[in-house]
């Protein structure tokens, strides 16, 4: 029944102006197969795959289907070939209802166009069946939560018949309890004869599932390499140079607690308690990391510290003095460092000049201005230090910091906040967006912050990130504070509170799962703590959360029985 | 005391995905509940305590009907006491609803509120007035008719707004079907021609209006508020150059004539709205409705609504955004356009400077208030054009109200309608964002 698809790029190029995206690539994708496209953020994987998908026209080269070159003019033409795409940001419409959004583009008609959504429907309930999806066809999809919305674009690529799936950055969004079941889902699609064109820059996953590996580079193809090989190995390709995964950070040194948030609780305009009654502590010389999966609440938790949120109620004291209330300004000469999760949007002004950009905050303050004057030579030269010594790579510091790559300028961000004496240090997503050699290097920056004696906060979706950077974990959950572990917390564990589960629950939940066989299969190179298969569809082993009106603040860090080793 | 101990709700064992229920964004507000409360006390002092001690009488047939009906007489005084309590007893419940519960009232609730409203507001106008007696037939119909183009333009507003692109110009769009009706007509001798002709008028200040937004994304406010002037500069110039150059030739359209359906139209009340109108007032019924099936139960108005929404991912389907908008804003012109033939080919025979006197924003609001959904924009245009026809029809039977705020009372509702008062407005998420591909 399944019609099997060879595909095969030969000699990709595309350019952007004078930007080669794409140089001569050529990537076969044999049929049944999860083919795995390995590459730092801004390598070329998207652009590769838009141009497959027809949303870009290549420069050069061509697409091959079972050996015959096609022209795909749009993403219709692509579909009708057989190929599918889920977009890393998703592509539905959020006030359609799931069969709406399925059906759009591939409406079955009756007679004068009048849709028929009955029949869109019953193959949404077969595909749902067929995978174990769990998808009511009349839901809206603003009504979803991120992992459903994804099953729903798979399910429309397979409503078009797609023989190959394209999956861009698809775990970006997800809890790794969610990711675990996509993986899951890919090898289902795998054992039914779609192929399937996996994109990541995570080597976890990539390891997991993939049964070809193409890395790809500034662009090129430099090789590709064996599911078994070791992360050091991929990482290494995928960089171009032996890079060290783990950083060598010495044991925190925690002293007096400094920076102290009580009962905060912040209100969106909708009404909604974004971040609802949480208290937290942070020592000098420690660095809590704020986990948890996107939109639960991050943001509005540092931009209330920093005094850009506007109703917001509790206490956020440093140093024995009262934050909250006061203006941005007073707060950054509070001594807090702040680096925003957008740097584009937030961090930088990019029209402005590096040098410029690294004084934004200090512009109206000696050495850089007397009076109403500027002194544009003492702004140059702090620019050459900060360049210098963040490693910024820029011929000069004049040019516009939006000509920056994503690292570099995750680097002018961090310069300019790190450049002056901090009380406290906090920063969101410090490394997102930013290629592996850079993540190192601001990684040991923020750990020398700490060891210099800042309490510093970092706010990361990234639990890797996390992993490697806390000496405690707070872990975040629709607003509320799940729980803060102490460092070394396990993966399952730490993916089962962002899902909402208490401390104490997911360390049973996780344990029970150790020591119960595995329901499916677990290819080889998944290392233990990757529980594949995580039993959606036994509601058993995951019964409470500490979701009950009862329980939310009330829930003290201390009282868990994981416990906040915080002396 | 344990985790678990402190949360044993959860015996509903769902499986993880159901877990988050889905958080309505919508904030719950003061806002409504005190305005209708403020209103409804408004309501209770003037229209009861201080209402006229008189029967207000409205008829109710006309003299083409087939069967007559007894004019009603009502009370002022003691109908306006229970009107505005029913009113006080609304606001009542909104409030307790916000205070008790933090619910926002039924969607029922402001839609009853404004028809008990107004009725009692009409009482107690015709009770004070000089003579307390009204044709409540006479005053549905005027507000019909008075709200035909009303009706068109926001069609052609949603028509727009649906695809994604805001459309300013819908007074343009009207004066410009207006005018080249009455021109059309007069040359031809055939009012049909003339609204024909109106149509495609109305078409050809949209794609102006389309090639500019979508192909070159000029700012859409701006290219519709210039629109607006381009088409109201050019009409009156031509008017004064040509029209009344020699008016017998150029501006004598003759009127579209009314077609009457026997024994319909004899039905008091509805009978003359629905059954005794021009071909427009028929298309304007037709329109409605086809916009609505096709906006929401085809192929077609799927597609137009995501483009609207999220074009994107209407792109990565494969449906060609820009081309979508373009004709969709192209259509809604020539709605536009028809609606402003009504001025010249019905209303009045013959097109002045500025005849549509500023409906195409009225138009705006009804679109708005009717929340971008056809039928709603119909009624919301009908609530303008009652609002329209009261003042005039008040002005003569003579109220204890001044004139001028009667006048005031259709620029009111829209200050209300457009503030998002009456019913939570949701545009299309990607109105007035232009859609550029990569």
């Amino acid at each position: 029944m399944v019609r099997v698809l060879k595909l095969e790029l030969k000699g990709i190029t595309k350019r952007f102006g004078s930007l080669v995206a794409n140089d001569h690539i050529d990537v076969v994708v044999e049929p049944g197969q999860i083919h795995c496209l390995l590459g730092e953020n801004g390598a070329g994987k998207s652009t590769l795959m838009n141009v497959l998908y027809g949303l870009y026209e290549p420069t050069e080269g061509e697409i091959l289907i079972d050996d015959k070159p096609v022209t795909f003019r749009g993403p219709g033409d692509a579909m009708a070939a057989g190929i599918g795409m889920v977009h890393q940001h998703f592509m539905l419409v959020p006030v359609f209802t799931v069969a709406e959004n399925v059906a759009l583009g591939a409406e079955t008609t009756k007679t004068g166009g009048f849709l028929d959504l009955e029949d869109t429907r019953r193959k949404i309930r077969e595909i749902s069946d067929r995978y174990g999806f769990d998808v009511d066809p009349d839901a809206l999809i603003e009504d979803l939560p991120v992992g459903v919305q994804q099953r729903v674009e798979i399910i429309k690529a397979l409503v078009r018949d797609a023989k190959v799936l394209i999956l861009d950055e698809p775990t970006a969004v997800l809890t790794p309890q969610d990711t675990d079941e996509l993986l899951d889902i890919m090898r289902q699609l795998k054992s039914h004869g779609t192929s399937i064109v996996f994109i990541s820059h995570k080597l976890r996953e990539v390891k997991a599932v993939s049964d070809t590996i193409t890395v790809i580079r500034r662009g090129k193809v430099v090789g590709s390499a064996d599911p078994g090989a070791s992360t050091t190995e991929l990482a290494s390709m995928m960089v171009g140079r032996a890079v060290s995964l783990t950083l060598d950070k010495a044991p925190a040194n925690p002293q007096e607690t400094t920076f102290e948030v009580k009962d905060l609780t912040v209100i969106a305009p909708s009404g909604q308690h974004v971040v609802d009654g949480i208290s937290f502590g942070i020592a000098r010389g420690e660095i809590l990391a704020v986990a948890g999966v996107q939109g639960n609440g991050q943001t509005e938790l540092t931009e209330a510290i920093l005094g850009l949120q506007e109703r917001v109620h509790g206490s956020i004291a440093l140093d024995g003095e009262e934050l909250l209330g006061r203006s941005v300004k007073d707060v950054l000469n509070a001594g807090v460092g702040f680096v925003p999760e957008d740097r584009s949007l937030d961090g930088l002004i990019g029209t402005f000049s590096i040098a410029e950009n690294l004084i934004l905050d200090r512009y109206d303050q000696a050495p850089f201005a007397k009076g109403i004057s500027m002194s544009p030579a003492k702004v140059l030269e702090n620019a050459k230090t900060r360049i210098d010594e963040f490693d910024v790579r820029t011929p000069s510091g004049m040019l516009a910091a939006g000509t920056l790559s994503g690292g570099n300028q995750q680097k002018v961000v961090m310069a300019r906040e790190l450049s002056r004496p901090l009380r406290l240090f906090i920063a969101s997503q410090p490394t997102r967006g930013v290629d592996v050699g850079s993540i190192e290097f601001l990684h040991k920056r923020i750990v020398a912050e700490r060891d210099h004696g800042t309490p510093v906060m970092i706010v990361s979706t990234e639990l890797d990130e996390v992993i490697e950077l806390a000496d405690r974990i707070a872990v975040l959950y629709k607003g509320r504070l799940v729980g803060i572990v102490p460092a070394g917390t396990g993966r399952d564990v730490l993916g089962l509170m962002m899902a909402g589960v208490s401390p104490d629950e997911a360390q049973a939940e996780a344990a029970d799962k150790h020591s119960a066989p595995s329901l499916s299969e677990n290819p080889a190179g998944t290392p233990a703590e990757n529980p594949a298969g995580t039993p959606a569809n036994d509601p058993a082993t995951r019964p409470a959360t500490n979701q009950t009106p009862a329980a939310p603040s009330a829930q003290e860090p201390g009282s868990s029985a994981v416990g906040d080793h915080h002396e | 005391m344990s985790t678990t101990a402190t949360s044993p709700v959860q015996g509903e064992s769902q499986p993880d995905k159901s877990r988050r229920p889905a958080e309505s964004a919508k904030p719950v507000t003061w806002k409504l509940p005190v305005t209708l409360a403020v209103l409804a006390t408004v309501a209770f002092i003037f229209f009861g305590l201080l209402g006229p001690q008189v029967n207000a009488k409205f008829g109710v047939s006309s003299g083409g009907d087939f069967f007559q009906l007894p004019a009603i007489d009502v009370p002022a005084f003691l109908s306006g006491i229970v009107l505005s309590l029913i009113l006080l007893g609304l606001a009542g419940y909104a409030l307790v609803l916000k205070a008790k519960k933090n619910q926002r009232p039924p969607r029922w609730l402001p839609a009853v509120f404004t028809v008990v409203f107004v009725v009692a507001f009409l009482i107690w106008v015709v009770g004070g007035a000089r003579t307390p007696s009204i044709s409540l037939a006479g005053l549905i119909a005027g507000s019909v008719t008075l709200a035909v183009p009303i009706v068109f333009g926001s069609l052609s507003g949603v028509l727009c707004e649906r695809a994604g692109v805001v459309n300013i110009a819908i007074e343009g769009q009207l004066l410009g079907g207006a005018f080249t009706a009455a021109l059309v007509a007069s040359l031809t001798h055939n009012p049909y021609l003339g609204l024909l002709a109106a149509a495609v008028a109305g078409a050809l200040v949209s794609m102006v209006l389309a090639l500019f937004a979508i192909k070159y994304v000029v700012n859409q406010i701006i290219v519709g508020v210039v629109l607006n002037v381009l088409v109201s500069g050019l009409t009156g110039f031509l008017f004064s150059t040509v029209m009344q150059s020699d008016p017998e030739k150029y501006n004598s359209p003759g009127e579209l004539p009314i077609i009457d359906i026997p024994v319909l139209s004899g039905i008091p009340v509805i009978g003359p709205i629905l059954f005794k109108q021009s071909v427009v007032g028929y298309l304007m019924y037709v329109a409605v409705i086809v916009i609505w099936i096709g906006l929401f139960k085809t192929k077609w108005g799927l597609r137009v609504r995501a483009v609207g929404e999220h074009p994107q991912a209407a792109d990565t389907l494969g449906i060609k955004v820009n081309a979508t908008r373009f004709w969709n804003v192209t259509l809604g012109g020539a709605v536009a356009g028809i609606g402003g033939s009504f001025f010249t080919l019905v209303a009045i025979d013959s097109f002045t400077k500025e005849i549509s006197g500023g409906r195409g924003f009225i138009a705006l609001a009804a679109m708005i208030l009717g929340r971008w959904n056809p039928i709603g924009a119909f009624f919301a245009a009908l609530l303008f054009g009652f609002a329209d026809n009261l003042q005039s029809i008040v002005t003569i039977i003579g109220t204890p109200v001044p004139s001028q705020f009667m006048a005031m009372l259709p620029y009111v509702v829209t200050v209300f309608a457009v503030a998002g008062l009456v019913g939570r407005s949701r545009p299309p998420a990607a109105d007035g964002i232009p859609y550029i591909k990569g």
